[in-house]
């Protein structure tokens, strides 16, 4: 590439919300005819860059350069006409009109205002031969599976002048077959100079495809690699980062867990989830700490969903101390003992608008019922001890949940499922998103509930992390696990060997 | 190589009888709706032919759903383009009432048909407007902001007049009274302007970039301004059309009523959105069809007729409109949760 | 000091207050209240009276829009309300018979009660829009109420069943103290059980409330029937007001008016967090307002472009409100669609 000008590149993007940088000063650049991948771990600033590339978003500092032009794109369509085009993970198409319109509209063929529909098929249905699609044009693009509409979608984008083609994660929804398909199109497009962005978490198919690759975490550039001279092990290792903090080696008592062995407070056998779990094997003794660690599309997430009762499963066993379950909800699985708080803390964790004191009552109050209510002196003594014990600030009860910190919004969450003194906790990236002090309570919290007798899943993306707080570790990959280790016996390196791909030294 | 593997299903042309049933579904699967509503229309035309026997189904009591009706179809159209883009309009009836009495106000005054129809579609069309930016701008939802709309029409019908105001103008009279006959058929002008707001209706919706945004804008607002479709303004577009045709409706009820009258149109807000689900539109927007809307009026006409014929209480049109809506509702329901899963 | 001015209730009380104002300065008789018989009269008295049916719905609306839901359909479930009633009473023997009129309401009420639980259960159960499900009973609601009667506008002359409009109880309207009552019932159910706070939680994130284990569904179908209870309540009390059942005029428009009342009173439609003092401030504005039009000599027919031009100020200054509290949240509005990821950078320290 050396010699050739980059036809896209981004230098000093910043892109701020609020006080946290989500990008922060990163260079980016894509050159005509390759294949660049864009990775690096939830909140790393992926989809930023993505969206201050293709104007969906403005930058506070930082310079876009097309073909050597600062350029400034106020809206997506404004970047499609520059030729940038973008095919989103969520398909951006509309189910609702035909395949042909769903590639021309926005530049239909017209005369006046009325719109030629023969032209607009004929239209659509060239960009669709040129990658190799047999399709009826005319049909309605929601009557279509996922993977051909994932296919539609790339071919609005090449249909346009196309220069640079941004394929967000265009292959989580796709079978094989498919991929392969997709793959076969990238290259051709690749061929004719086109200068693509890929963005995957499935590492295989990076290594298949991309030239370069580009490593962001926590919204900062890690570096650019040529793919053949980055390991995978190293790239993952890159994606993760080592944070160094304060450690806190949990003193194990290896006797004591070889005695609570006796009582498995979890047995799952062959769950399966729909898109997200096969056939995994979980077992859990009381106080002990399963660490969970797998990339991003793991299943991990799944996993959690289907032990808490969130997700159904497909098939598979679940057994809580020893007896069978169907769990049909997270009601259910609350009053077994078994409570799962979620990687989406706003989303699905905390109610913003109501109080801490709101907050952490609110799953007690609705076990009890809704006419037994837990008497003011007691809720708020209650809701006090637990902002006290995990020292959440400001130490203000009645203040709305959204105006914490992400770390203390984490531990009032904690709070709330703590408070019904399960058996069993299931957190998924408890420490995302929140600052060092915060995550090393968190861990050490972890650690405490476990010595005293709670048995908890504590999935994390950061291996250190897992290793620090897990008696035991179950590695994810494609939905499965594919082997659980003792934590003291592995060390990070050999855990990320674990994570990235088992036959690491075949390759 | 190239032919892909994941499209054996849909799309290997052949000439087989299957297979051309699989086409026209996947690409007019949106219809089955309003094929459903045609059903349901035949399925009425019998029933009240054998109910009154072989007295239902003759040129005239047909040519009559339509003269009768024009008012609300010429509404049906224009709420057709609103819930297509997901929004609803419940101002349209109170509209329709300030409209009618506003021509026979300015009639009465003396002013020239030329001057008091022009004025009763643009204070449609005004109104329609305030409910759009509301919406666009403001951010309000379109029940809430159309619910202005009809609080606005309602009052401003009582300001013009607390009664009713007779029409003697000869040209307005003149759309309702001319019958035009075609063997046994018969149609009324009011008649043929419903009929071309529906067809006008029809090519906008289908073959215009604007009509096109509209059902953009009801699969997915996002998705539409990404392409970069003109959203804000197709959607302030759709309530001054539905303004309009509530102004239009207001000239063919004071025609057929001979008056206007400011308690006309309570409720024919909910008539409207009824025959326009009952078309096979869906309320969630991006899906249906304005012929459709065209044959839920039918519909509407239909039962209301035969109830007339067999003397029954009125309010069993209510009861069965309100059966015929849910039952629709459940079904739209059904599909969208199955294209749901789908995806 | 700002703490009274930043009070979610500040500016519902001011208008209220200046409404009542600008009243007593045009006509000092407005504030004016008589006692005639140990009873209390006078325009204030009239319009705590007559606001009764409105209050009772839109305490009803309250609950309803706070799990994110909206009700149509309470107007024709006081129509259907009226015509159960009446027709009970009509067909007694003795319409005057104390007993004879509480079992009439007793029905009437029930069989709100069951409307309403049919509502809840489209929306809570078969899962569709609270908007396009109670459209159905708006419709369709009317039309049972004429089948009751018979098409007809059932009169009735029954000492006790005028009571419930007219009638006077420790010197106050009758009528008043069934919407006192209720609020009371309302506010003690909502504070004193666990129930006001699910609501809301429900109602901000059902998500998170359903992974918390809130029995989400039974809440909001349980807020349906609460509001087809009450409005079948407020059935009643207009039936009386009347003397008759009036399938087509009762309660027209009621469900318009109960939201905004709701809205005055400062309840977002968006759901969540919700205020019964400030649906009865609403309601109080409202009744006060058409009063005060009715005064100004404009025909009540007119009056709802009044309530338009109110719609249209209460909707403005709440999404210019909107506005301001984005400006604090730019970072939010940016990231719109921003992702997962994203949004967690979003948080104040």
């Amino acid at each position: 590439m050396d010699g050739v000008r980059p036809l896209l590149e981004l230098t000093g993007a910043t892109v701020r919300f609020g006080a946290d940088a989500a990008l922060d000063h990163v260079d980016f650049r894509l050159y005509p005819g390759e294949v660049h991948s864009l990775m690096g771990e939830n909140g790393a600033g992926k989809s930023t860059l993505i969206k201050a590339i293709t104007g969906a978003l403005a930058m506070d500092e930082g310079v876009l350069r097309l073909a050597g032009e600062a350029v400034a794109f106020a809206t997506p369509h404004e970047a499609q006409l520059a030729g940038i085009s973008t095919v989103y993970q969520e398909i951006e198409l509309l189910p609702n009109l035909s395949v042909a319109e769903n590639i021309c509209l926005g530049r239909e063929p017209r005369r006046g205002a009325v719109m030629s529909r023969r032209l607009m098929r004929e239209r659509a249905g060239a960009a669709l031969a040129e990658l190799g699609l047999e399709l009826d044009p005319a049909s309605l693009l929601g009557t279509h599976s996922v993977a051909v509409q994932q296919l539609v979608a790339i071919a609005r984008a090449i249909s346009a002048d196309v220069r640079v083609l941004v394929l967000d994660e265009p292959t989580s929804s796709l079978d094989l077959d498919e991929v392969a398909e997709l793959f076969r199109v990238i290259r051709e497009l690749k061929a004719r100079g086109v200068a693509i962005l890929f963005v995957s978490h499935f590492l295989d198919q990076v290594y298949e495809l991309a030239d370069r690759i580009t490593v962001l975490r926590d919204g900062e550039l890690v570096g650019e690699y040529l793919t053949g001279e980055l390991l995978r092990i190293d790239l993952v290792q890159k994606m993760l980062g080592r944070t160094v903090s304060e450690l806190r080696s949990r003193e194990r008592a290896a006797e004591d867990d070889a005695e609570a062995g006796a009582g498995a407070i979890l047995r799952a056998r062959g769950v399966t989830v729909a898109h997200g779990v096969v056939e995994a094997d979980v077992e859990l003794a009381e106080g002990e700490v399963l660490g969970v660690a797998g990339l991003l599309g793991s299943g991990r997430t799944s996993l959690a969903h289907a032990l808490t009762g969130v997700a159904r499963l497909e098939s598979g066993e679940i057994r809580v101390e020893g007896e069978s379950v169907r769990l049909d909800s997270p009601r259910h699985a609350i009053t077994l003992g078994v409570v799962y708080s979620s990687e989406n803390r706003r989303r699905d964790g905390i109610v913003a608008e109501l109080s801490v004191l709101d907050n952490i009552t609110l799953a007690l109050q609705s076990e009890r019922g809704v006419f037994r209510r837990i008497p003011p002196a007691r809720r708020r003594e209650l809701a006090a001890s637990w902002v006290d014990a995990l020292d959440i600030r400001p130490p203000d009860l009645d203040r709305p949940v959204g105006t914490l910190s992400g770390g203390n919004q984490q531990k009032v969450l904690l709070a709330r499922l703590l408070a019904l003194s399960p058996r069993l906790l299931v957190l998924d990236e408890p420490t995302r998103g929140i600052d060092v002090g915060a995550k090393v309570e968190i861990q050490n919290l972890v650690g405490e509930l476990a010595d005293n007798g709670m048995s908890v899943v504590f999935i994390s993306a950061e291996l250190e992390e897992v290793l620090r707080v897990g008696d035991r570790v179950a590695v994810m990959r494609d939905g499965r696990i594919v082997e659980t280790v003792v934590a003291a016996d592995v060390t990070t390196d050999s855990l990320l060997a674990l994570v990235a791909q088992p036959g690491e030294d075949e390759e | 190589m190239a032919a892909m593997t994941m499209t054996r299903a849909e799309s290997r042309p052949s000439d087989d009888g299957p297979s051309r049933v699989q086409t026209f579904l996947s690409r007019h699967g949106g219809m089955m709706p309003s094929f459903a509503a045609v059903f349901i229309l035949v399925l009425l035309f019998i029933g009240g032919e054998i109910f009154l026997r072989g007295d239902f189904i003759r040129p005239l009591t047909i040519s009559n759903l339509l003269i009768d009706n024009a008012y609300l179809l010429v509404l049906a159209v224009g709420m057709t383009f609103v819930i297509l883009t997901g929004g609803i309009d419940l101002s349209v009836g109170s509209v329709m009432a300030f409209t009618g009495m506003l021509g026979a106000k300015l009639l009465a005054e003396g002013l020239p048909v030329g001057v008091a129809v022009p004025a009763m579609l643009l204070g449609g069309a005004a109104i329609g407007l305030f409910i759009g930016v509301l919406v666009q701008y403001f951010g309000v939802q379109p029940f809430i902001a159309s619910l202005a709309g009809l609080f606005l029409g309602r009052g401003l019908a009582f300001i013009v007049s607390l009664s009713s105001i007779k029409v003697e103008n000869d040209a307005v009279l003149w759309l309702q009274s001319t019958r035009i006959k075609i063997g046994d058929w018969v149609i009324t002008p009011t008649g043929i302007i419903a009929l071309v707001t529906v067809a006008i209706a029809a090519f906008v919706l289908h073959l215009t970039r604007f009509g096109r945004t509209i059902y953009a804008i009801g699969g997915s607002e996002q998705s539409a301004r990404l392409m970069g479709l003109k959203v804000g303004r197709a959607k302030i577009g759709a309530y001054v059309i539905s303004g309009t045709c509530a102004g239009l409706a207001g000239l063919l009820l004071t025609a057929y009523s001979n008056a206007g009258y400011p308690r006309n149109g309570i409720g024919t807000e909910l008539d409207a959105i009824a025959a326009v689900v009952i078309g096979g539109t869906l309320l969630t927007g991006g899906r249906g069809f304005v012929l459709g809307s065209m044959i839920g009026v039918l519909v509407y006409g239909t039962i209301k007729t035969i109830i007339n014929f067999m003397g029954a209480e009125q309010a069993w049109m209510q009861i069965i409109v309100g059966a015929l809506l849910l039952l629709f509702i459940v079904v739209q329901r059904a599909i969208v949760a199955r294209s749901e899963g789908r995806r | 000091m700002t703490a009274i001015y930043r009070h979610r209730l500040f500016w519902p009380i001011v208008a209220l207050v200046t409404l009542i104002v600008i009243n007593a300065v045009a006509r000092p008789q407005f504030i004016k209240i008589r006692v005639q018989d140990g009873e209390l009269y006078g325009p204030l008295i009239s319009i705590l009276r007559d606001s009764a049916p409105l209050m009772l719905v839109a305490l009803g609306m309250t609950i309803v829009i706070a799990t994110r839901g909206i009700d149509l359909s309470v107007g024709a479930i006081m129509a259907v309300s009226g015509a159960v009633a009446l027709t009970i009473i009509d067909g007694a023997e003795d319409p005057g018979n104390v007993g004879t009129v509480l079992i009439a309401c007793i029905v009437a009420v029930l069989v709100s009660l069951v409307l309403g639980a049919w509502n809840g259960f489209l929306v809570s159960v078969v899962g569709i829009q609270p908007i396009i499900a109670t459209l159905v009973l708006m419709l369709a609601g009317r039309g049972v109420a004429l089948l009751i009667t018979g098409g007809f506008i059932t009169t009735v002359n029954s000492e006790p069943y005028s009571f419930i409009a007219s009638g006077y109880l420790f010197a106050l309207p009758f009528a008043f103290l069934i919407g006192v009552v209720a609020i009371v019932i309302l506010s003690l159910v909502e504070r004193r059980t666990a129930l006001g706070v699910l609501t809301e939680a429900v109602g901000i994130n059902p998500e998170a409330s359903r992974l918390a284990g809130v029995r989400s569904r039974s809440i909001i179908w349980g807020a349906y029937i609460v509001s087809g209870t009450l409005a079948g309540v407020a059935g009643l009390i207009y039936a009386s007001n009347i003397k008759a059942a009036d399938a087509n005029a009762a309660g027209v428009f009621i469900e318009l008016y109960a939201i905004l009342a709701v809205v005055l009173g400062g309840t977002s439609l968006n759901g969540g967090k919700f205020s019964i003092a400030g649906t009865v401030v609403g309601v109080l504005i409202i009744q006060t307002l058409d009063s005060t039009i009715l005064f100004l000599g404009v025909s009540s027919a007119q009056s709802p472009v009044f309530f338009a031009i109110v719609v249209v100020i209460v909707v403005i200054v709440q999404s210019a409100r909107l506005r301001d509290g984005l400006a604090a949240l730019t970072a939010r509005v940016r990231s719109r669609g921003a992702g997962v990821q994203d949004s967690d950078k979003v948080e104040v320290a």
